[in-house]
């Protein structure tokens, strides 16, 4: 069917990673202290990687645009991380993380993938705390945990809502040791510009230094791109400022496929927008939705009045309150998966129910957490649980135990007490499941190029579940590539060090120094931000929750004209051999720009809605999505063909062994 | 609301810097203060000036890039946040507000308002971590119960975002709470006992070398702490320093 070979291990599911992991090829330690790596990102899988490769005995050469690697946005993850512990005994195995991961995607995902991802998952959580990350425990001493969306089990790890950052912050002190033996050299505020290919393998990149502005040449036996998700390409998003494509589309540019572009995570409870100047959006964790109950008014009448600010969330009685997830999905009611409880927000604020100024709110509640709580801690604590006094503060330092900093967080932007009112909330772009193409080994379409973390595509199908990312960074960099590279390196003991010399470095180094002449010099009116909101604007209109062929193809349109304009007229202030803010950010939105135009034709061609990519032709009469197995069970691979409207489409059919494909429902 | 802006520019490290004033309207208070350095960077690209460069990435207050000295004070006039978390409604119509650099001679300024902090990097690096193996054969996590309240004290001592406000905030421009946060949340933890005492030595060493100075006691960099850090954490470490040393 294609030219594509996703070398999934023969053999029943549950031993294709044990027999696979035995039968490779290793390189041995002699011979690891003359092969050098580099990886490219240093969030969870970038770092964890770098670690893992470094104590293997590889040289590995990190790079990463930020300050320190600490800063990469896999900090910010909020809620937890997933792993088949069962620690709870309440019925979680393997089986049920992997069973729970493909429904969650919407059966679009490798089947062998995701089930190697549940088989390590619990290595994950022996191997953080060994390194001293301090996860939420219970009294008892032992570690808690807590449910996210799409599953019925509570098998979320967490650190209250700073998971992300506890366990970058662990993957960091593994990259730090290594640092300290000098295994690892640390390159941050460096770009990578591109990858350079000699003979078909991947043997180096060109790195720009972001403070002098000089161009580096860096060689390697193998290249890790770990840079994360694309999500920045809607210009507001809950990505970090710097998150960017352009490491991916680079080597895609290069000969890597790009898979799934289409297939975007919105995530149904960040911060609404408040006004054109916002830069970008801030996410209040799933776990919220734990404990909080998502509604908006039944009348429309009385969401016009709040909207007014004429009523008071907290004067409308009860029963004049819809809880839609409850009401539309009483299986899992609000811990349906993401990409569902998005569009039902979406779907009720379109209808005119919507809380805030703009209508595009709906409430988050705690009230009756706070109360349940509060009753319980009452009790325990020997206290009157009919007084609504003492009920409500004792419910409130419960709440605040569990949620603190982001409650403290929403107060900071919006400028009211959430223990009090309601949060508000509204969908926004999160996360990005496609990613580069990669193989069973997570190598790409180029030998000698691999792709882990967000970067890649592998796991979460069409729609990832609730603290799986944290899950697939963390298994992709420490347990997983660290193993699978060594068998293409197997074969590399002999190369020896790789000049930078060489034509194939030259001319690489050159096409990016033409580029780069080409921005600064280019004297035009418009700033990068301009061009990167008008793109982000096309992309949430047009490409966003709900697509339609029509709006596609005038997206497709509208993307080729804004980046013939932005080539035209972009200005970039300064020099190129400076700190240059601005330069960095015209490459980057340069990439966006042809990324663009491949999401909305990969959108176009999916004929069919599933997980978070909802086309409007395919929906039943209530609004539930229409997949279409017979013909779009298959990823879609994007072939890079000189020039981005031209793209080739590779398909990469997937077969479930173990899994009776459904409709997904969560009723 | 209208404000005057006077802000440190300086092209790179060898250059001198001075002040320069800059006037801006149209700021609502709903904006971030970063959004408000947007709009004035939009502004003088426009022009064809040169924009303003200031650190800054995730923009919710937990990766730590941002680190503006606002009005005096590190992260500007508010407390328990970030610079990228304050917002405008802390300031009204007609302020004059003085934006300047974390200054300190172990953050080196690399232009105008973002200076180098790989110094807390090498400080980590020589002993913020655990010496274990990601092999994957680390035994079961719950093997080893931690008391709840040891995992909490460890926990929000591991809440640093290595900012650097401490520093800033500092007289002495120590890096003491930030170093006592790391030498802390291990001491608290039964995995990181194994090697506590090699740990604060090294860490305090590295620290010295850097060029940061001494505590003494005065207490700016908790109040200044976006994560409410506390300074027990000093005396922590300082606690764990002399365990080692003697």
């Amino acid at each position: 069917m294609s030219k594509i070979n996703s070398n999934i291990p023969k053999g029943p599911l549950s031993d294709k990673w044990t027999n696979h992991k035995g039968r490779i090829n290793l390189v041995s330690p002699s011979n690891k202290r003359n092969i050098d790596v580099i990886v490219v990102g240093t969030g969870l899988a970038g770092a964890s990687a770098s670690a893992t490769l470094a104590e293997l005995g590889y040289n590995v050469k990190s790079f990463c645009f930020q300050d320190s690697p600490r800063r990469a946005h896999s900090i910010a993850a909020q809620g937890g991380i997933n792993a088949s512990k069962n620690y709870q005994g309440d019925g979680d195995s393997n089986y049920r993380l992997f069973y729970d991961t493909i429904k969650g995607g919407d059966y679009r995902s490798r089947e062998a993938n995701v089930f190697r991802l549940a088989e390590v998952s619990g290595n994950i959580i022996d191997q953080c705390v060994a390194q001293g990350v301090p996860f939420a425990r219970d009294y008892g001493g032992l570690l808690d945990n807590r449910s996210f969306g799409g599953v019925q089990v509570s098998r979320t790890f967490y650190a209250k809502g700073q998971t992300g950052q506890q366990l970058l912050l662990g993957a960091y002190s593994a990259m730090n040791r290594q640092v300290a033996r000098g295994k690892i050299k640390m390159y941050s505020r460096h770009e990578m510009m591109d990858v350079v290919v000699v003979d078909g393998k991947a043997r180096g990149i060109i790195a720009r230094d972001l403070v002098s502005g000089k161009l580096e040449r860096h060689s390697a036996h193998a290249v890790v791109i770990a840079s994360g998700g694309y999500g920045n390409i809607f210009f507001l998003s809950t990505n970090a400022m710097g998150s960017n494509v352009s490491a991916a589309w680079k080597i895609h540019k290069k000969g890597a496929y790009f898979a799934n572009p289409c297939f975007t995570q919105i995530h149904p409870t960040c911060i609404p927008v408040s006004g054109d100047y916002q830069s970008k959006l801030t996410l209040m964790s799933e776990s919220l939705r734990n404990d909080g109950r998502i509604w908006v008014p039944k009348e429309k009448s009385d969401a016009e009045l709040i909207r007014k600010g004429e009523l008071s969330p907290l004067d409308l009685a009860e029963e004049k309150r819809d809880y839609y997830l409850e009401r539309r999905y009483p299986a899992f009611g609000n811990l349906v998966p993401r990409d569902i409880a998005s569009r039902a927000a979406k779907e009720r604020c379109d209808k005119g129910f919507g809380v805030n100024k703009t209508g595009e709110a709906v409430y988050l509640d705690f009230s009756h957490a706070i109360i349940r709580y509060g009753k319980e801690k009452a009790k325990i604590s020997g206290k009157d649980p009919s007084d609504s006094n003492v009920v409500y503060n004792l419910g409130k330092d419960v709440v605040k135990q569990k949620y603190g900093n982001l409650f403290q967080m929403y107060e900071k932007i919006v400028d009211e007490d959430p223990y009090k009112f309601p949060m508000k909330i509204y969908p926004a772009v999160h996360y990005t499941m496609g990613g580069v193409w990669v193989d069973y080994n997570l190598m790409t379409t180029i030998p000698g190029c691999f792709a882990i973390g967000e970067a890649n595509f592998s796991d979460h199908g069409a729609n990832r579940l609730g603290a799986s990312a944290l899950m697939q960074g963390l298994a992709d960099g420490y347990f997983v590539l660290p193993y699978t590279i060594g068998d293409y390196l197997s074969d590399e003991i002999s190369t020896g060090k790789t000049s930078t010399d060489s034509p194939e470095f030259e001319k690489s180094e050159k096409v990016v120094n033409d580029q780069i002449e080409k921005l600064i010099n280019n004297k035009g009116k418009n700033s990068v931000d301009y061009y990167h909101k008008k793109l982000g604007k096309i992309m949430w209109n047009k490409c966003g929750m709900s697509r339609n062929e029509k709006d596609l193809k005038t997206a497709i349109k509208e993307i080729q004209e804004l980046r013939a304009d932005f080539h035209k007229n972009v200005k970039i202030p300064g020099n190129k051999n400076e700190f240059n803010e601005q330069l960095a950010k015209a490459t980057r939105v340069s990439d966006f720009l042809e990324l663009g135009e491949l999401f909305a034709i990969d959108a176009l061609e999916r004929n069919e809605s599933c997980g978070g990519h909802f086309r409007e032709e395919f929906q039943t009469s209530d609004g539930e999505a229409i997949r279409d197995d017979e013909n779009f069970k298959f990823v879609s691979a994007w072939e890079y063909n000189q020039d981005p409207s031209k793209p080739i489409l590779n398909k990469e059919g997937l077969d479930y062994e173990e899994i009776e494909i459904k409709t997904r429902s969560y009723k | 609301m209208k404000l005057f802006l006077k802000i440190w520019r300086q092209s790179n490290v060898d250059s001198d810097g001075n002040f320069q004033n800059y006037e801006i309207e149209d700021i609502t208070p709903d904006m971030s203060f970063l959004e408000m350095m947007d709009v004035l960077n939009e502004k003088l690209i426009v022009e064809g000036l040169d924009p303003v460069a200031f650190d800054h990435d995730c923009r919710e207050g937990i990766c730590g890039s941002c680190s503006l000295f606002i009005n005096g004070r590190a992260h500007g006039p508010d407390t328990g946040i970030t610079t990228c978390q304050l917002h405008m409604r802390k300031f009204k119509d007609g302020d004059s507000i003085v934006i300047e650099p974390f200054r300190a001679s172990s953050f080196p300024v690399i232009k105008d308002l973002v200076v180098d902090r790989t110094s807390f990097d090498r400080i980590q690096h020589s002993g913020g971590y655990i010496s274990i193996n990601t092999s994957g054969n680390t035994q079961d996590a719950n093997t080893i119960p931690v008391r709840k309240e040891d995992a909490d004290n460890a926990f929000d001592a591991a809440t640093c975002i290595g900012c650097g406000a401490c520093v800033a905030a500092c007289k002495n421009a120590s890096a003491m709470l930030f170093v006592s946060a790391k030498v802390s949340q291990f001491s608290y933890l039964p995995q990181g006992k194994v090697e506590a005492k090699e740990r604060v030595l090294n860490m305090v060493k590295q620290m010295d070398e850097e060029g940061f100075g001494n505590c003494t006691n005065t207490g700016a960099c908790e109040v200044e702490c976006p994560k409410g850090i506390s300074i027990k954490n000093i005396a922590r470490m300082n606690n764990e320093y002399l365990k080692a040393k003697f």
